[in-house]
């Protein structure tokens, strides 16, 4: 896992190494200053302890250049540390949200199922976010700590072996305590952070449905499941909490202990009385290194712990990052669509290779170049998924899906998606102004293009009346225009790319029955070598069309122009009643 | 640290705005957190107090043990007995200090927890009770990080940041008089140091600052565009726009890695700079402390503490010399500590004002003082009742009966959506409202049960005015089914109760089998018990209007309000639940919006809208034989959308 994300470092490889070497540099100060400054109260010391004593002014000097030179140079490698630490976990990052969002591009429809646009977005966001700062603390913290570690161990070796006994001891139960209490207070986090879900859940759900809520006037049901749900955030994150301010005191305990100790067992060597080789000075040292080597073990243990609990971020984000397309490419790739035609040949069909139940099972049926086809049936029959495998979003689970005689598997996917345009159900316009939308179904169309495919799609008179025309500015969602507009909108920039075939899936339902056919007619006129493919709930979208085709559970129930189905379709014809007949009551 | 990573699934909000008036704000938030809990406080600041002390007694008996150990003509034997004394006494404290730190972080910990618990308690209740006009104008990201990261940047301040602050302002203080006590000259020395440190940090600080603020309006920007093109990332495919996507997504991503960069640089260069000119500070206290001691210039060090104990020269200095140096680390280190709190403060306080805004909103009035009764009346019967001046109550029976007279309204002030509407609705009426988006159809559902108040004109209820009905009442009597349908994480038959809470399990079931919804309910994996989770995202739109049409005929309210209610629903299916619906709109009145006229074909009135008037009205056969709008939408000579 960690190997996936490193690879996402690159550029950044030499910030990332730089970080903590300079990071050294900085440490390594902080353990000569307390040194140079032992010496000046040496100096000092000895001087307040006998008057006369005969104060070497050039050494002092030399002491005080010596901290200020380390102080500048630990000042420098500081902010060097500081700002190559930046630019890599930045930039690191910057590579996971690039790679990852490269990633999604390459995927499937099969594997856009799999992610809920929500929680694509926090994997961007926030997950990344957490893996930064971890890897920040890594580059900083974890070369850095230990260095300091061992140094000032050492450090003490020269002065005295049996103290750095005392703060190897004192090392290790500190981080016996640190590590106890991680391994306890870790899985409350994570209950705390499934508590924390469950209270996002509800404020977005109140939020969603607030008209609902008040409707029913059930705000106080919604107050009491927030209340549930605060309270048990509450009560989880006081477990954990509770171990933290408990471990705090503990690791301040630990560290008085040991200084405690060393002045103890110190004063007993400076006196001779236990032998050791300690002088009254040497004491303070002691003290300013026990600190740093108890606080290096905290350190480590709280990036230990931090990594830990970015664990979910850095799977989360891994999983975006080994998702492969369940598409395979083609080895010899076909660049070209002859004609519009399509076949399906024994096709079966389903969404996931577990799932039993086909949504599609054994279709056969062509479909010559040019022609109009009518695609009807209940929801959940299965029309979306039928049109869905021509465009090859999603790969049939048996048979062959051609088009223009060729299996769509052996197409170039971007040759293939542009020959055959696809109105969505669910179709989505995005920011930016009407042309620039359009634009999406073909980059170099000119104004008079644009003019084009809107006049097809019957759009052409509302784009005139927006204030801006084809400058207008849709919004987030093209929430400036009605649902009838949208959909026309969206059929003017399938039809931009001159594609062989165009599908619309259900993508009329918003506009009323005479712009409909208007559309339809203007396709027949204009683009009479395109094959059109509609999936509507009205009957009177299809009745026209060369073939209909009645899905029913997944099966073809019936293939036919509109006066053969309504004389040999049970189904067919009940639908057209449902439509038809109540209006001659 | 795990403070760090508390909102897995917070967004991040778009502007990294600043607080605007940070002082206000502070002394809001301390009053709003510790009103409760003054005691607790008390303890705390005491706690505090004793493990600052704790700190620096601990630290003041350094000196003297260190003194006694150097054998001088003043200290010609070392006295194991005052080392040990000593040592017990530091032992006494640094216990003391651990267990007052303890304390105060531990009672600091559930003042947070309470406080962060009740806030939003608070903002959740006062939610509920915000008109919706509110929710119109704020985008659920915006709210939802409300709840998420604003007040996640609050536990931090109070846990951590203010008892931080707390001690380190007493330390500061405590460490300032000692060294003032030592040396009036050095104390100066050091203040000079602290101003150029001051000023440094605060450039510093204010530079991370900005570029923070940068960097979060880089990373809204990031995450509007991703939370966009992934929303439409199916139509990506199908245009094949992948690459022009990542160009867009790159250069946004760019643009956050450089804002990001400089806040993160600036923020890490805080810290080594405060504690090496902490270093330099030190040296330059050292040098003048020197140079004073070695030209016997000791007037200029000698001080109170000096005087006061009748030691006068080299030595003396000296050994002051050794414990003001101690001093001055001692004194650095709050001001490091505080640095390190800055950004966590900037950002609280800035997330704090968010959150008193909302909660500051103007809330949603409670209507007028007529309530909805059951069987008070009359045994088994709705009623309202209404108060008299004189304490006596008026009963009236709720019937349905509606209507508008001269209703004017519009979102805002300037543009006037409904001009002018009458219309009335008898009990048991069905009235249906035809006419394209934007012409006032929802917007009129909405006047009924004041979602949103109207300007001028007035709407009635059974002949009260419905601003003398009390809201919740109000809406308790009117049952709705949305377009766009919202269910609520819970089981099938819980989101039907929903409608009515105190439905027996015959009558949910009852509900759906006339809303049609029963024979998919009956093929999901729990049946009734089947959880619905994400709005219902296992369940086909169509599946879902079912269930909230199911809902609506468990609410059993004498008044109706469907809203375009069987638009995801087939025409199939439409039909089949035909009979379910007819049972629905049974002795009620009716509004009915519907795109598919033949929803509304048998209505015992439509009304056409058109850019907010009622252009037409009359039943199907007299519009019909009207040949007006109606007709030519009818006949699908017109557009409607």
């Amino acid at each position: 896992m960690i190997k996936t994300l490193l690879k996402s470092v690159r550029e950044y490889k030499l910030p990332s190494i730089l970080c903590p070497i300079v990071m050294v540099g900085e440490a390594a100060m902080e353990i000569m200053i307390p040194y140079i400054m032992t010496f000046i109260i040496g100096e000092l010391e000895s001087l307040s302890g006998d008057a006369s004593y005969a104060i070497d002014v050039t050494k002092i000097i030399l002491y005080f250049v010596a901290m200020v030179v380390c102080a500048l140079f630990a000042l420098f490698c500081g902010v060097v540390g500081g700002k190559l630490s930046a630019k890599a976990s930045c930039g690191f990052a910057h590579n996971l949200r690039e790679d990852m969002y490269n990633n999604i591009q390459t995927y499937s429809f099969a594997n856009i199922d799999n992610f809920s646009t929500s929680s694509l977005i926090t994997r961007i966001t926030t997950d990344v976010t957490n893996v930064q700062n971890a890897y920040q603390m890594c580059i900083r913290m974890l070369v850095r700590a230990p260095i300091l570690f061992v140094a000032s161990i050492v450090m003490t070796c020269l002065i005295e072996w049996k103290m750095a006994l005392i703060f190897v001891g004192g090392a290790i139960v500190l981080g016996l305590i640190v590590f106890v209490c991680m391994f306890k207070v870790i899985p409350h986090f994570k209950t705390m952070f499934k508590k924390y879900d469950n209270l996002n859940s509800v404020v977005q759900e109140d939020l969603t449905a607030i008209r609902v809520v008040k409707s029913y006037v059930r705000e106080d049901k919604e107050i009491e499941k927030m209340k549930y749900a605060t309270e048990e955030v509450y009560k989880y994150s006081v477990k954990a909490e509770k171990i933290l301010t408990f471990m705090m005191p503990c690791v301040s305990i630990v560290m008085y202990a040991v200084i405690i100790i060393i002045w103890s067992l110190g004063s007993n060597m400076v006196l001779g009385t236990v032998v050791g080789n300690v002088s009254a000075k040497d004491l303070q040292t002691l003290n300013i290194y026990a600190m740093q080597i108890l606080s290096g073990v905290m350190m480590v243990a709280m990036c230990l712990n931090f990594i830990s609990l970015s664990r979910g971020s850095m799977e989360r984000i891994c999983e975006v990052l080994n998702e492969k397309t369940t598409l395979p490419k083609p080895e010899a790739p076909v660049y070209e669509v002859k004609d519009g035609s399509i076949e399906f040949e024994n096709v079966d069909f389903a969404y996931s290779q577990k799932a039993d139940v086909s949504v599609l099972s054994n279709l056969n049926f062509t479909i010559n170049s040019g022609e109009t086809v009518g695609i009807i049936g209940a929801t959940g029959s299965g029309k979306t998924s039928l049109v869905s495998l021509i465009p090859r979003l999603y790969d049939t689970t048996q048979g062959t899906v051609k088009v223009g005689g060729v299996d769509v598997k052996n197409y170039d996917m971007n040759t293939l998606r542009n020959k055959v345009a696809m109105v969505l159900q669910k179709n989505v316009l995005f920011s930016g102004t009407v042309a620039e939308n359009l634009r999406w179904g073909d980059e170099n169309a000119t104004d008079e293009d644009l003019r084009f495919a809107a006049r097809q799609a019957c759009a052409e008179e509302f784009i005139d009346a927006l204030p801006g025309g084809y400058n207008y500015d849709l919004g987030q969602g093209g929430v400036n225009v009605s649902g009838g507009q949208k959909q026309r909108l969206c059929i003017a920039r399938a039809l931009l790319k001159k594609p062989n075939v165009i599908i619309f899936d259900d993508s009329t339902s918003a506009v009323d029955t005479k712009t409909d056919a208007q559309i339809r007619d203007a396709l027949r006129k204009y683009a009479p070598d395109i094959t059109k493919i509609i999936i509507a709930q009205r009957i009177a979208s299809v009745e026209d069309a060369d073939k209909i085709i009645v899905l029913d559970d997944g099966e073809i129930s019936g293939i036919g122009t509109h006066s053969e189905l309504m004389k040999t379709n049970e189904i067919y014809r009940e639908v057209y009643e449902s439509q038809v007949k109540g209006g001659e009551e | 640290m795990a403070r760090a990573m508390s909102s897995p699934h917070g967004g991040m909000r778009g502007d990294g705005k600043r607080a605007k008036a940070p002082m206000k704000t502070l002394k809001r938030l301390l009053s709003y957190a510790f009103s409760r809990y003054k005691i607790a406080m008390a303890f705390v600041v005491l706690f505090v107090l004793l493990s600052a002390g704790a700190t620096a007694i601990g630290a003041a008996f350094f000196a003297p043990t260190v003194n006694e150990l150097i054998i001088t003509p003043e200290n010609p034997v070392i006295d194991m007995d005052i080392i040990y004394t000593n040592i017990i006494v530091m032992a006494c404290v640094y216990v003391a200090g651990g267990l007052s730190s303890f304390a105060y972080n531990r009672i600091m910990m559930f003042i947070a927890q309470g406080t962060i618990k009740k806030m939003r308690d608070e903002m959740f209740t006062k939610m509920q009770r915000l008109p919706l006009k509110y929710f119109d104008t704020h985008t659920h990201g915006d709210t939802m990080s409300l709840y998420t990261n604003d007040v996640d940047t609050m536990r931090q301040l109070l846990s951590q940041t203010i008892p931080q602050l707390i001690s380190s302002f007493l330390t500061f203080l405590f460490v300032f008089v000692l060294m003032i006590v030592f040396s009036f000259t050095l104390t100066v020395v050091i203040l000079c140091v602290f101003v150029v440190m001051m000023f440094t940090i605060k450039s510093i600080g204010s530079k991370s600052a900005k570029y923070y603020s940068k960097n979060q309006t880089a990373l809204g920007k990031l995450n509007g565009y991703v939370e966009e093109m992934t929303e439409g990332q199916k139509v990506i495919k199908v245009f094949c726009h992948e690459q022009k996507a990542r160009e867009e997504f790159k250069k946004l991503n760019d643009e956050l890695n450089e804002a990001g960069k400089q806040a993160n640089a600036n923020a890490f260069i805080l810290g080594p700079v405060s504690n090496n000119l902490g270093y330099l500070q030190y040296v330059l206290v050292a040098v003048v402390g020197f140079i004073l001691v070695i030209t016997g210039n000791q007037a200029w060090l000698l001080s109170g503490y000096l005087s006061a104990k009748g030691l006068a020269g080299t030595a003396a200095c000296a050994g002051m010399l050794v414990s003001f140096l101690a001093f001055s680390r001692q004194f650095n280190m709050p001001i490091q500590q505080v640095t390190q709190q800055f950004n966590a403060i900037v950002m609280a306080l800035a997330g704090a004002e968010r959150i008193f805004e909302m909660v500051d909103t103007e809330p949603e009035d409670e209507g007028g003082d007529v309530t909805i009764t059951y069987g008070e009346m009359e045994e088994g019967k709705w009623a309202w009742k209404k108060p008299n001046p004189n304490g006596t109550f008026d009963y009236i029976p709720l019937k349905g009966d509606i209507k508008f007279e001269n209703v004017v309204f519009g979102y805002t002030e300037e543009k006037v959506i409904l001009k002018n509407i009458s219309l009335y609705a008898k009990p048991g009426q069905k009235i249906a409202f035809v006419g394209s988006t934007g012409a006032g159809k929802t917007t009129i559902t909405n006047l009924i049960n004041r979602f949103y108040d109207i300007q001028s004109g007035s709407i009635t209820y059974d002949g009260l005015d419905i601003k003398s009905i009390k809201k919740d009442d109000l809406r308790k009597s009117l049952g709705v089914v949305l377009q766009d349908t919202h269910l609520f994480t819970g089981t099938v038959m819980e989101n039907i109760r929903y409608g009515r809470l105190d439905a027996t399990d015959e009558e949910c079931i009852n509900a759906a089998r006339l809303a049609n919804a029963h024979s998919f309910i009956k093929h999901l994996p729990e049946k009734y018990d089947t959880m619905i989770t994400g709005d219902g995202a296992n369940l086909s739109q169509g599946q879902r209007q079912l269930l909230a049409i199911a809902r609506a005929m468990v609410s059993e309210c004498p008044v109706l309000i469907l809203d375009e209610a069987t638009s995801s629903i087939d025409t199939r299916t439409e039909k089949l639940i035909e009979q379910g619906m007819d049972k629905l709109m049974e002795g009620r009145t009716v509004f009915v919006i519907a795109h598919r006229l033949s929803t509304v074909r048998n209505s015992h009135a439509i009304m056409v809208l058109e850019q907010g008037e009622i252009i037409e009205r009359g039943n199907h056969e007299q519009l019909i034989a009207q040949k007006g709008k109606y007709y030519q939408l009818y006949t699908g000579a017109f557009e409607l959308d």
